[in-house]
């Protein structure tokens, strides 16, 4: 411990703690500003807010806004849609919540000077499909980040949260978070009245297609980390839906989302015969899931499933056939603008393998699974919902307040409600953000208390990585082979084989079962007794060392939940191929899981799904 | 595409390193100038590219998917609100294209401190700042209680 010992100790106290700036983090900020004017609101995040998170490119498109004040669409409309797309499980309250905040969100972003396109005809947001308007959003992030600085206390970039603290006296309170600053390796804790966790979704908890050196090339980003999940099961909270992975037909290699390519140009895809393959296997989707194929349009998951039959009948590849949608300059660079906004690769991919979007077609594929709150797909934590409309069952007091008191969540860390994307992870924020704000003005006076043991246990573990490859090094000669440690990259490569070949990733084309399951498991048990032997040479591993904590425990959640549904919901997404089939007599229910940090067990349950919205 | 820095070009400022979401732009001790330490950790987000102001920074697709001889060049300028990019394929052919990255001046976004505070009552309803006005529809929209619905 001796070599260790001189690193400095800082203490934050602040009344909110902001975990996490990315659209969820950043709308928390602004809004907890707004409504507490008096209070300390503190934003960390583990790179620069300017450009960090999922939007770190920008985007070309904000997919969720209603336009009600055009009379466009009312949020009953999007629960439905949002319940469809998920096989009629979503959190109806929290759907609706964040579908009647929304266009404020939206039009917030405009005054901020977010160029939203328009259409020439009507004057109004320019519609990409239904729910998506058009944008120049190359600098999205940094306007965000803009307006979050604006409005925060304090930022602290380039700190790693590793952990939450809990209050001596309440073992169900939060009562701050620790870390590490990843450039001088401080040691950071936070003690805060409330926490909103904006943390983020996960890549890489599948092994992805790209190999070596493209491997950084995953649809979400390679810094989504699952810290959002890994920090609050841990904490005790109530997950739900973390076997609801998301798998999406991308352009290959590049990853380059297909949404206006679609919608706004109005490109098709067909497999290499030319034949629109998705309508010739509705017969065969029916037989899977009954009613749920004749949802217009069709469920993401489904979408793929015909994909994956396709390429499984040797008829692939698939192609987006952008030729013929590009006939103009201005739909030429509307193609163009779409990846260079959001997915520069794509560009890349195009000018390296000769490809004109003019003159070929584009291959299609569907992607390695990932685990997020805010796309279509809802895994995170268990909410309690507005108090206004949400079923009793499905409020505790406070909006996005976790099982878990003064723990709130926002973005990819709330379960339950897809479709949120950018603007409704900023939403959710907003709402979490004011929630907090009267959840600390209550608890005025009753300021959790933090155990010395607590933080030095948790300081001495979170540096230890370094440790071990200290000591550990001094074993070899040189090299990456050690007996006594292994890296953060050669645990996440375990980790990654393990759930691509017994949960269901792209090497057994998404099939698991209870004996790959069970198989899993035990592998994954011996993974985590291996992360007190993770060896990190500097910081930068020391961060690494941390994801990959956060991940595993994420991954956990995955395969106890995959095990406990025993039908297959989503197929597309996964099958069970013990249980091929959709069963609604028996799941149509929320899974729900909480680990238990005195016993080390997991209790999974079952929630109800409430139709609030005919 | 990870990103690889030209030597000549680099001064060391260190703007990539404090910018990479991925913390994977590092300064090299003995160089002095900056170089992508894990490119296997990069998701060609371009941030580092779009903000060093030597224009040392360039792409390489990535090594298992993208044949050699293209490039994807980028400028970012803040005072006109542009982005403007240049794109060379293998065989040759370029193309060009420039979009806006911005309406207002950087900087200018009013924070949240600047509105009148909000009163008691408006803290305990639904409404998030700046409603009704922002939603630009008359009120926020609500459902009857789920309990009072199913009697
Ligand atoms: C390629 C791509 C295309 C997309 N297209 C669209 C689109 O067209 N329209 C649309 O609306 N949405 C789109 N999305 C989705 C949208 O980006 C997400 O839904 C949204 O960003 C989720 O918000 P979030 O706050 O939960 O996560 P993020 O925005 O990812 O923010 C998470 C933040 O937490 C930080 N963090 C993580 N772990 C830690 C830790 N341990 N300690 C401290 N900080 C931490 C991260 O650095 C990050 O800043 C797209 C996403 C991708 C990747
Ligand atoms: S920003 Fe440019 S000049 Fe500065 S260190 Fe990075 S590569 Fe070098
Ligand atoms: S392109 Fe993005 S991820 Fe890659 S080094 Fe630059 S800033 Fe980092």
């Amino acid at each position: 411990m001796g070599l260790f010992s001189s690193r400095k100790t800082r203490f934050v106290d602040t009344d909110i703690l902001v975990i996490g700036g990315g659209f969820g983090g950043c709308g928390a900020t602004y809004e907890s500003r707004y409504w507490g004017r008096n209070l300390k609101v503190t934003l960390v995040e583990k790179a620069n807010i300017e450009r960090s998170g999922a939007v770190a490119h920008g985007l070309s498109a904000i997919n969720c806004y209603m336009g009600m004040r055009w009379g466009e669409n009312q949020p009953e409309d999007f629960v439905r849609y949002a319940r469809d797309d998920l096989m009629g499980l979503v959190r109806e309250d929290l759907v609706f919540d964040i579908a009647r905040h929304v266009d404020a969100t939206v039009h917030m972003f405009e005054e901020w000077g977010l160029p939203i396109m328009k259409d020439p005809e009507t004057g109004r947001y320019l519609r990409e499909g239904r729910w998506q308007v058009m944008i120049h959003g190359e600098s999205y992030k940094p306007i965000i980040a803009e307006a979050a600085r604006k409005a925060a206390s304090e930022v602290h970039n380039r700190i790693m949260v590793t952990h939450l603290l809990m209050d001596q006296t309440h073992p169900n309170r939060i009562a701050g978070a620790v870390g590490f600053n990843v450039r001088d390796g401080s040691f950071l804790v936070f003690r805060a009245k409330a926490v909103i966790v904006a943390a983020g979704g996960a890549s890489h908890i599948f092994k992805p297609r790209s190999a070596g050196e493209g491997a950084g090339r995953t649809w979400y980003a390679p810094w989504s980390s699952a810290s959002a999940y890994g920090l609050v099961l841990r904490a005790g909270a109530r997950m739900v839906q973390m076997e609801n992975r998301v798998v999406l037909a991308r352009f290959k290699d590049g990853y380059g989302p297909v949404g206006a390519w679609f919608l706004l140009l109005g490109a098709t895809d067909t497999n290499a015969n030319g034949d629109n393959y998705i309508a010739a296997r509705f017969e065969e989707m029916k037989s899977m899931v009954g009613k749920y194929a004749e949802t217009r349009p069709m469920p993401t998951c489904l979408r793929n499933h015909a994909m994956l039959q396709e390429l499984k009948d040797g008829k692939g590849p698939i192609y987006m056939h952008t030729q013929p949608v590009l006939d103009t300059k201005e739909k030429e660079a509307i193609g163009w603008e779409d990846f260079l906004d959001m997915t520069v690769g794509q560009a890349v991919v195009w000018a390296s393998q000769n490809i004109d979007p003019r003159e070929k077609p584009s291959e299609l594929i569907t992607s390695e699974p990932y685990i997020m709150g805010s796309h279509a797909t809802c895994s995170g934590a268990w909410a309690s919902g507005p108090e206004d409309c949400a079923p009793a069952d499905y409020q505790w007091g406070y909006n996005r307040m976790t099982t878990v008191e003064g723990l709130f969540g926002a973005g990819d860390t709330i379960g339950g409600s897809a479709h949120k994307f950018s603007s409704g992870s900023f939403t959710e924020g907003r709402i979490a953000g004011k929630a907090a704000v009267r959840y600390v003005m209550a608890m005025a006076g009753k300021t959790p208390q933090v155990d010395e043991t607590q933080i030095s246990v948790l300081r001495e573990e979170i540096f230890r990585p370094l440790e071990n490859h200290e000591t550990g090094r001094n074993e070899i000669v040189a090299g990456s082979v050690a007996p006594g440690y292994i890296s953060p990259l050669q645990g996440l490569q375990r980790l990654e084989k393990i759930m691509d070949e017994y949960g269901g990733g792209i090497s057994t084309l998404y099939v698991t079962s209870e004996p790959m399951l069970n198989r899993g498991l035990e592998l994954l048990g011996m993974l985590k007794e291996d992360l007190a032997h993770i060896g990190a040479e500097d910081l930068h591993q020391l961060q690494r060392a941390w994801e990959l904590n956060h991940r595993v425990w994420t991954s956990e959640a995955v395969l106890r939940h995959t095990l406990f549904r025993q039908e297959t919901r989503w197929p597309g997404y996964y099958y069970r191929g013990d249980y091929p089939k959709l069963n609604d007599a028996d799941w149509h229910a929320f899974t729900a899981s909480q680990y238990d940090v005195r016993t080390g067990e997991w209790q999974m349950s079952k929630l109800p799904v409430h139709h609030i919205i005919a | 595409m990870p990103t690889f820095t030209y030597m000549t070009r680099c001064d060391g400022c260190g703007e990539c390193v404090d910018i990479c979401p991925s913390d994977i732009m590092h300064i090299d001790p003995v160089y002095r100038r900056s170089y992508n330490i894990e490119p296997n950790f990069c998701w060609e987000c371009y941030s580092c590219v779009k903000a060093c102001p030597q224009h040392a920074i360039d792409v390489r697709g990535y090594a298992d998917f993208a044949p050699l001889g293209h490039s994807v060049r980028v400028l970012r300028e803040e005072a006109s609100g542009t982005i403007s990019w240049k794109i060379r394929y293998r065989d040759g052919r370029e193309k060009a294209f420039s979009f806006p990255i911005r309406t207002t001046p950087w900087g200018s976004i009013k924070p949240p401190t600047e509105y009148e505070a909000p009163d008691a009552d408006a803290l305990n309803s639904p409404l998030l700042a700046h409603e009704p006005t922002a939603l630009m529809v008359a009120a926020l929209p609500t459902l009857l209680p789920f309990e009072t619905k199913q009697e």
